[in-house]
């Protein structure tokens, strides 16, 4: 296979990615010396979260309301997931590496190890123009610009691009360290979209959350460069709870990646997230996903149990926010980043993929809370369920009653390859006034014989005619993506099915 | 605060103790059993996922809200020839109904078998009601098999010359009537039901339909012209190979409604389509739940929902199409449509599909808004009233599920009663 041909179509690459034949390419391990917290979960440890992150007393407060109320609640069981009961006292709640016991003040003096495992990842933590993997033919695109935020495990690594964003007074940092250098923009919003127990897992983390990305556009500014994070979970029987907050003030524009991967390990491993997007008036946010997290192995042992919360307020007249992701890993996903739609003529958008393969179970979808007048939204979910996978999508459309002349549609598919797996499709929509329009649309079907026939006919074999016939059913979400992530995305589509026929 | 399924079970008790269970005969195993699901379960409760669009409580608490008499100067609503047989108050009532014979079927009043030690109801009575309740507890039907100690038993041996008609009256503002029918279709058999009427001022009926091979069954009911009464009906049907069930309601008012059909695909090539017309005016709540599960090859369901709402009417679908993994080339299909007159109505659906068989076509839909503008526009440029111009496209809207009835005659009566309700309810 020669690299010429890749300018032909992206296609092409997904086929390649399939004969590479890597079930998962992240799963190797850093060996490096880490200090942990000791296990379990009680007021102490939350105590040592926060003090480890030098946080000041209204922060460890927050965190101890968190935790006091998080004990009064029970794990929600009502998505279309089945798993162990999750023992919270076996799991460690903080893991750091040694070395960065002290915060290195630059890139400099990070551990060489650490460099070399994002490197590996493909996530050099140079200040380099664009991530690896992406061919550098176009000018346009080699000029494109990625700061990256990179956590490992319970701690931030460190973030580039600092100083060049400083100047256009974009704030990109790791949230320990918002909440030290800029508590009054953390107190006003940490919280606001996402509050403290909105839910079983929200309030883990609102309790334990050791680090996360921080960004803040001021009023009227493009952030020059696109923003990303990368969680990677390195120790073993350590949960990894981040949390992000995104604020967009009036006018501004943000796009924003989030890549996350693990060690292939026996055990399941718990990752429980929050996101929070404050939109305010004309501002726009892109949030993009590619999750990748350890799904687990063919047999369903190990892999990544996914509760995440990701919610975004678009709070001005006009805010726009579009979360676009593909799921491909964990071995458990529930996780709807959703939007409140406050402001008038505020508008969002869902894309998803999601894809599960032998024993994985994914449960996701969207919610679109209408409030303002004029308000629009867009959903766009894909499921793919492969081997003895179960793939749900749940979601919430909802037309408030001052939501005047609002508009929402929604088209979920479900592609099911072999028939040992189910696709299940779940949708709310409740209506409260008569001048907005709701549409939904779903269907569910196999992969067309016809289709695959006409590509096997041209020479290839079932493997990569299914890949190519499920790259065109996702091509409406793969092309939401930034240029980044569309290109991985795709490669991953097929990675994650193979083995899937026959 | 109590937590949920103590306050179902309490809720459970307090009614139980209202009601008598009758002892011995051939339905007590059946019986017994229900009560026990009820126990277990409790009935509905607001906190139930299944009830998150309607509040079951006026259905659920020990005695009924009254609801005053419907006094109809209408024409009886169904004018074909049918065998009737009259409820009132949930109590069979012999003066006013036909007799019970008719060419190719047995009718038995339930009331009048229930001593018996053998009837062929019983491998039907409470079975298919039972199957029905995963994976989804349906508690007021089990309550109802338990309980109920009127209704009819048909056994269908040959497709009879007409159908048959169940007419339910009432005579009391306070009448809280169970009604529980069991219908079985033989081998390449037909029947027709229709239902209309009152009932009462609480409504709980439970009907369990068996088609054989190649059997077929229809079914056409309208409620609710009593506008303060409220109901909780269930379907339950089992198809084998090669039969077909329809059925299709109209819903006209009725302060609460919940309309729950389970229906059960067993047999290769079976057909089921269900469908629903309503049109609420004010206080009106009408729920529609459908349950479909596709359990073998090359079945086809079709549900057709539509719902007209003005004045602060709601309307709900909920409506899952389950295919099983044996259930290989199902076509599946589901529509949800609500058309809001106005700005204090609301819609509330939640249309699943839930699927673990590959070779499979299911597609559902559902839409929300107001009327079309632009087709009043056109409608009106060319000479038509507004008013009637949005009757016309009421109408239009609402006929696509009115087309699902197969008798072309009731199709006819049914849109001119639909017609007429328009009138009477344009906005002034």
């Amino acid at each position: 296979m020669t690299q010429t041909q890749i300018k032909e179509g992206v296609d092409l690459q997904t086929v390649q990615a399939v004969q590479s034949m890597v079930s998962y390419k992240y799963g190797w391990e850093t060996e490096i010396e880490t200090e942990y917290a000791p296990k379990g979960l009680t007021e102490e440890i939350v105590r040592l979260i926060s003090k480890k992150n030098n946080e000041p007393s209204w922060m460890t407060d927050w965190r101890l309301l968190a935790y006091s109320r998080w004990l009064q609640m029970h794990e929600p069981n009502w998505a279309m997931i089945d798993y162990p009961e999750i023992n919270f006292q076996d799991q460690y709640y903080y893991a750091r590496p040694k070395s960065l016991e002290k915060k290195p003040k630059s890139l400099d003096e990070v551990d060489p190890k650490l460099l070399e495992t994002y490197e590996k990842l493909g996530i050099p933590l140079r200040e380099q123009y664009v991530l690896a993997g992406v061919d550098v033919e176009d000018e346009d695109l080699a000029n494109r610009k990625v700061a990256v935020d990179a956590v490992f495990d319970s701690v931030s690594v460190g973030t580039t691009f600092k100083a060049e964003l400083k100047k256009a007074g974009v704030i990109f940092c790791s949230i320990s360290e918002a909440i030290v250098d800029h508590p009054d923009l953390v107190r006003k919003y940490l919280g606001s979209v996402v509050p403290m127990s909105d839910n079983f897992y929200a309030t883990l983390n609102s309790a334990v959350f050791s680090d996360g990305s921080f960004v803040y556009i001021p009023p009227g500014v493009r952030c020059p460069m696109e923003l990303s994070t990368y969680f990677r979970i390195n120790a073993e029987n350590t949960g990894q709870f981040e949390r992000t907050l995104i604020i967009a003030d009036k006018g501004s524009y943000v796009s924003y990646l989030e890549g996350c991967t693990a060690p292939q390990r026996d055990t399941s491993q718990l990752h429980a997230a929050v996101v929070e997007i404050i939109a305010e008036e004309d501002a726009e946010v892109k949030y993009s996903t590619v999750q990748n997290w350890y799904p687990g192995d063919e047999n369903g042992k190990g892999g990544i149990y996914n509760f995440v919360t990701k919610r975004a307020d678009c709070r001005g007249n006009r805010a726009k926010v579009m979360w676009t992701q593909v799921e491909t890993g964990s071995a458990v996903t529930w996780k709807y980043p959703s939007c409140i739609l406050r402001g008038n003529e505020s508008q969002g958008e869902f894309y998803s993929i999601a894809i599960t393969n032998n024993f994985q179970q994914a449960d996701t979808g969207t919610k679109m809370i209408h409030l303002g007048s004029n308000t629009k939204s867009r959903i766009v979910s894909k499921g793919i369920s492969a081997g003895k996978a179960q793939n749900t999508y749940r979601g919430l459309v909802s037309m408030h009653s001052r939501a005047q002349n609002s508009r929402n549609y929604t088209q979920c598919d479900s592609l099911l390859i072999g028939d040992q797996c189910g696709a299940h499709t779940v949708p709310y929509i409740e209506v409260k006034n008569n001048s907005s329009r709701v549409e939904h649309e779903a269907t569910t079907s196999k992969v067309d014989d016809d289709q695959l026939f006409y590509c096997r006919a041209r020479g290839m074999d079932e493997e990569e005619a299914v890949a190519l016939v499920v790259n065109g059913f996702c091509k409406e979400v793969l092309q939401a993506l930034p240029m980044e992530f569309a290109m991985e995305a795709q490669q991953l589509v097929a990675i994650s099915l193979e083995g899937s026929v026959g | 605060m109590m937590n949920l399924l103590q306050e179902k079970r309490e809720a459970a008790k307090l009614r139980i103790n209202t009601l008598k269970m009758p002892e011995g005969g051939w339905s007590f195993a059946a019986r017994a059993a229900a009560l026990e699901r009820v126990k277990r379960t409790g009935l509905p409760s607001r906190r139930d996922e299944y009830w998150k669009f309607t509040n079951p409580e006026t259905l659920v608490k020990q005695a009924t809200e009254s609801a005053a008499l419907f006094k109809s100067d209408e024409v009886p609503f169904f004018e074909t020839d049918r065998l009737k047989i009259v409820f009132i108050d949930g109590v069979f009532c012999e003066s006013s109904s036909d007799d019970l014979v008719l060419n190719g079927i047995e009718i038995d009043r339930l009331a009048d078998v229930i001593p018996n030690k053998v009837h062929w109801a019983q491998s039907i009575y409470g079975v298919i009601e039972s199957r029905g309740q995963t994976p989804v507890e349906r508690p007021l039907a089990a309550l109802n098999t338990a309980f109920a100690t009127d209704g009819v038993l048909i056994n269908v041996k040959r497709t009879p010359s007409k159908p048959v008609s169940l007419i339910y009256d009432h005579s009391s503002e306070n009448s809280d009537a169970i009604l529980h029918h069991v219908i079985k279709v033989n081998s390449g058999a037909s029947l027709t039901v229709l239902e209309n009427g009152p009932a009462a001022a609480r409504f709980n009926k439970c009907m369990e339909i068996q088609l054989a091979e190649g059997a077929s069954f229809h079914h056409i009911r309208t409620q609710g012209r009593d506008h303060e009464r409220r109901a909780s009906t269930h379907m339950f049907a089992q198809l084998n190979a090669s039969s077909t069930f329809k059925s299709f309601t109209l819903t006209v008012n009725g302060r609460l409604t919940r309309n729950e059909v389970v229906v059960e695909l067993s047999g290769e090539n079976s057909i089921a389509n269900i469908a629903g017309a309503c049109v609420g005016d004010g206080d009106f709540h009408h729920d529609d739940t459908v349950f479909v599960t596709h359990a073998a090859e090359n079945c086809d369901s079709r549900q057709v929902f539509k719902k007209v709402l003005r004045n602060g009417a709601t309307g709900v679908f909920q409506g899952k199409i389950l295919v099983k993994q044996c259930a290989q080339k199902t076509d599946g299909y589901q529509i949800s449509q609500a058309l809001l007159l106005d700005n204090d109505s609301q819609f509330n659906a939640k249309p699943e599909l839930e699927i673990y068989a590959d070779d499979v076509v299911c597609s559902h839909g559902s839409t929300s808004g107001a009327i079309d503008e632009e087709a009043l526009f056109y409608l009106r440029s060319r000479g038509v009233e507004r008013a009637e111009a949005a009757d016309l496209l009421t109408l239009a809207f609402l006929g696509e599920a009115v087309e699902e009835i197969e008798d072309e005659s009731l199709t006819e009566q049914i849109v001119s009663l639909l017609s007429s309700w328009l009138m009477r309810h344009r906005p002034s």
